[in-house]
């Protein structure tokens, strides 16, 4: 017992030490066998087993006199709520053992997901359109409702709708961060995190503390849809990090599916691309459902809110709207109203759930199954 | 000899009462100027002399000592001359009769050949001469308009000194007619008008509402769309100025000498559009012995800040205790002043970086760009924005439009209204907009019904508005059932104030990384 302590804690260390990539650690382990060995054992063993190179044997010599330091930070890191799981710990989640570079250790804040459910990587573009964030928002809620959990990258934009949809279903729903699990980025999505942290969990192979960097997220990237069953793709421009993202899961023996767009769209064409190599089409999230095999009731469907029910002129004005968002201006010129009573209508509306207020005065119908 | 005749000095934008003092005796042939004096005083001496010289009069070698008096009050300005040399003159006894200088007042520059030059803040120091008893003022012609705005003092236009002399030693003094009362009205006439604006029906509706209170406004939308051409036209639309108004701007004008030529006093409402470079002090006014700023200068009318978030921090931060009390105080080196600063701030700035945003196949800002830009303005400063508009994207229907638009005089018949309204229900409070309500008015004079609490309760949890949000929905509601002369807030004016909220709220004041 003592000992598996101590070779985690050695694990620890190890990830803590800089230019260490997961690869090169999990072919020390294998080598080594254990992480206690690789910590005592002389710098020339080290060398002769041919795994390191120069700068990497430099930086394991240095950090060994900081063995302790890393001792404390491990100790702390439960009365910060953070876990570290390691692919020595039984919690750590089968989907990832099976990857070739999987990490060496995940710092997770709130849990893991379960390995017996079924999830769904939902990703897309950071600078959504209005469209793209409600379709993903949709399609999150509906499999978090036939308890599938949602796997996103806490991104803004469709990362933070999927994340946020699976939420209104109260399902728990995992993010999967280019930082530290005590870093909020972007900061604008603290309430999300925090939501997450408590329903679901946010997870990293960064330290905590670390900050986001460019090269983080597309390695990120590979957890994600290596935590999930299926990858969806709601919205990706034609160089996009979320097509690294399904192709990580393509290799990764994933499927893939993509929400298709309009040709047009320079937000749908990544997309479309994939459905044109062959990706699944989600038009639906009942497609997902099947394709994970689970049964489920009516057809599931997406499509704009019922307004049986709204005064003439309410209807009037709604039928004016579109999924894309228009401005207070044009919405006032198409139903023939005045600004003034125009925008009362549209207060409502927006009060009674039918449409939302994407930027200020632009009004968007609102999507549900 | 000794002779005494009264000037004026100018402090803010008030005058006070100064004596000039001449004394000619014998001694050292000189000329000794004392009393605190700027450079610009005491550079009088040589103007003076020479000016003497060149209207004919012929001064013996005396030495001449003249005193501007109470002298620990700081003299600027080039007003002195025409006082001194009188004095002096009198001093010789050029000027034999000297009982009308008693009470008069001389302002005026002199130019070396004698003629008399026009100076700044005529409307403060002809208070100040009124208030004082004097029965008259002599200054220079071209601020003869202005001179005579003021009433209950008679006013002499001088062009020259040597016909000066002449006129006060006959005593034959002819005081400029006043024009019929009320040939110079405030006008209503604009050379631009709402007429010309197409489209945008949101901004001006927005905008009429934001006047009709006073409410401050903030445009945003991409350059080109027409943010500024309704800005510039906010004045247009209010009403015009009472003559009470008209002397407060038109004093600050004075002082900084920009009124209108050969006008006594602003008939228009000041627009005032500095750009994003000015300073702080620029802004609320500064200097050594402190002058005007702009926010002065937009008193009674229109403070618009184009480019809104590209403004220094700090020039923005100091708008803020204006825009509470409605005047300002400065304090320098040479004393404190108090300042009008009553004005309508009206504010513009694109939606991002790029200026596209929310057309989210133009814009390539991210959303982390978009926040800093919008977290460039201060959250303080905008919880003092009552009404926050987006601009529609322009069609070419309307840029090629003939249609007929609404006059910027129908608009105006309606503000006036709700002006009236407010006007009578603040009568015994020290304002008079909607805008200026405070938590204890606002409960007063913003009652609900049941209905209309319930549905502002809904929009506060379902919108998560904050306690000012929710003030500020209260506030502008009044005002537009003021402007539909409804006694009542009812839903459509909650659901259109509501619709004036800024959306993008939460990014305000928060500058990230």
């Amino acid at each position: 017992m003592q000992e598996q302590l101590q070779n985690k804690i050695m694990l620890y260390w190890l990830c803590q030490v800089p230019k260490m990539g997961a690869v090169t650690i999990r072919k020390l382990w294998e080598h080594f066998q254990s992480f206690t060995d690789i910590y005592n054992i002389e710098e020339t063993k080290l060398q002769e087993s041919g795994l390191l190179t120069a700068a990497q044997l430099a930086s394991i010599k240095a950090w060994k006199g900081r063995l302790g330091e890393c001792m404390e930070a491990y100790q702390k890191l439960a009365s910060r709520n953070i876990h570290f799981i390691t692919p020595l710990d039984e919690a750590y989640p089968d989907r990832l053992r099976e990857l070739y570079d999987y990490p060496m250790g995940l710092y997770v804040k709130g849990r893991l997901p379960a390995a017996e459910q079924p999830s769904v990587a939902i990703v897309g573009a950071r600078g959504c359109s209005a469209y793209g964030g409600q379709v993903a928002g949709e399609f999150a809620r509906v499999l978090a409702q036939e308890q599938v959990q949602v796997i996103s990258g806490l991104a803004s934009g469709i990362d933070s709708a999927a994340h946020n949809g699976a939420l209104r279903a109260g399902f728990p729903t995992f993010g999967v961060l280019g930082c530290g699990v005590n870093v909020c980025y972007p900061p604008s999505n603290y309430s999300l995190f925090e939501a997450m942290v408590n329903c679901g969990g946010v997870l990293s192979e960064y330290p905590p503390g670390e900050q986001p960097a460019p090269g983080h997220f597309p390695r990120r990237n590979r957890i994600i849809s290596g935590l999930a069953d299926v990858v969806l793709v709601v919205e990706a421009r034609e160089r996009s990090g979320s097509l690294i993202t399904a192709e990580l899961g393509l290799e990764q023996g994933k499927e893939v599916y993509a929400v298709p767009g309009r040709v047009t769209d320079a937000l749908s064409a990544g997309c479309n691309r994939l459905i044109e190599q062959g990706a699944g089409v989600a038009i639906s999230p009942g497609v997902i459902l099947d394709c994970l095999g689970l049964k489920h009731g009516k057809k599931l469907i997406l499509h704009e809110n019922n307004i049986n029910g709204l005064a003439k002129k309410e209807k009037m004005v709604y039928s004016c709207l579109d999924l894309n968002p228009k401005h207070l201006d044009e919405v006032a010129n198409a139903c023939g109203l005045s600004v003034k009573e125009c925008m009362g209508i549209l207060f409502r509306l927006e009060l009674a759930g039918h449409i939302t207020q994407t930027a200020s005065h632009y009004y968007g119908k609102n999507i549900r199954k | 000899m000794f002779s005494k005749v009264f000037s004026g000095a100018l402090k803010g934008i008030d005058g006070s009462l100064i004596q000039v003092e001449a004394d000619v005796g014998s001694g050292l042939p000189g000329f000794q100027l004392v009393g605190y004096l700027a450079s610009e005083v005491k550079e009088a001496q040589d103007r003076v002399r020479t000016a003497i010289k060149n209207a004919g009069f012929r001064l013996s070698a005396m030495k001449v000592t003249i005193n501007l008096s109470p002298a620990n009050v700081r003299k600027e300005g080039t007003a002195f001359d025409l006082p001194i040399a009188v004095a002096v003159l009198s001093a010789y006894g050029q000027i034999e009769k000297t009982d009308l200088l008693r009470d008069s007042a001389f302002i005026g520059e002199l130019g070396l050949d004698g003629s008399v030059k026009p100076v700044t803040g005529t409307l403060s120091l002809m208070t100040a001469f009124r208030d004082a008893g004097l029965k008259r003022c002599f200054l220079p012609v071209l601020n003869l308009q202005e001179g005579l705005a003021i009433e209950g003092i008679d006013v002499i236009p001088v062009k020259r000194l040597s016909e000066l002399v002449p006129m006060l030693n006959s005593q034959q003094l002819q005081p400029a007619g006043r024009c019929k009362p009320g040939s110079e009205r405030p006008q209503t006439e604009y050379a631009i008008d709402y007429r010309e604006v197409n489209g945008q029906r949101l901004l001006k509706r927005a905008t009429e509402v934001a006047v009709a209170g006073h409410h401050n406004i903030l445009y945003i939308g991409p350059a080109g769309s027409g943010k500024s051409m309704i800005a510039s036209r906010i004045p247009t639309i209010m009403p015009p100025l009472s003559s009470k108004e008209r002397l407060e701007v038109s004093k600050v004008y004075s002082v900084c000498g920009m009124l209108p030529r050969g006008k006594a006093l602003l008939t228009e409402r000041p627009f005032r559009s500095p750009h994003h470079t000015i300073s702080p002090q620029a802004l609320t006014g500064g200097g050594k012995v402190p002058r005007p700023g702009e926010i002065s200068l937009a008193s009674r009318g229109v403070l618009f800040l184009d480019e809104f978030p590209e403004f220094q921090r700090r020039t923005i931060e100091v708008l803020r205790q204006p825009l509470e009390e409605r005047r300002i105080t400065i304090s320098r080196a040479y004393g404190a002043c108090e300042f009008p600063a009553d004005f309508m701030m009206a504010a513009a700035m694109n939606p991002c970086p790029c200026g596209f945003y929310p057309d989210r196949s133009r814009c390539t800002c991210q959303d982390s760009q978009i926040r800093r830009y919008m977290g460039k303005i201060s959250r303080p400063l905008l919880d003092r924005i009552d009404i926050c508009v987006e601009a529609a994207p322009v069609t070419f229907r309307e840029v090629r439009g003939e249609e007929e638009n609404e006059s910027s005089a129908a608009i105006r018949r309606r503000v006036e209204a709700a002006w009236k309204i407010q006007r009578e229900r603040f009568e015994a409070m020290d304002f008079c907009f909607n805008s200026e309500m405070s938590g204890k008015e606002i409960k007063q004079y913003c009652v609900l019904q049941k209905e209309e609490e319930a549905f502002l309760q809904e929009a506060y949890q379902k919108l998560g508005l904050s306690a000012r949000g929710c003030q500020r929905i209260l506030k502008v509601a009044r005002t537009i059932a003021d402007l539909d002369g409804a006694e009542r807030i009812g839903i459509e004016q909650l659901g259109e104030a509501a619709g004036y909220r800024g959306l993008e709220e939460k990014y305000w004041g928060r500058e990230e990384y």
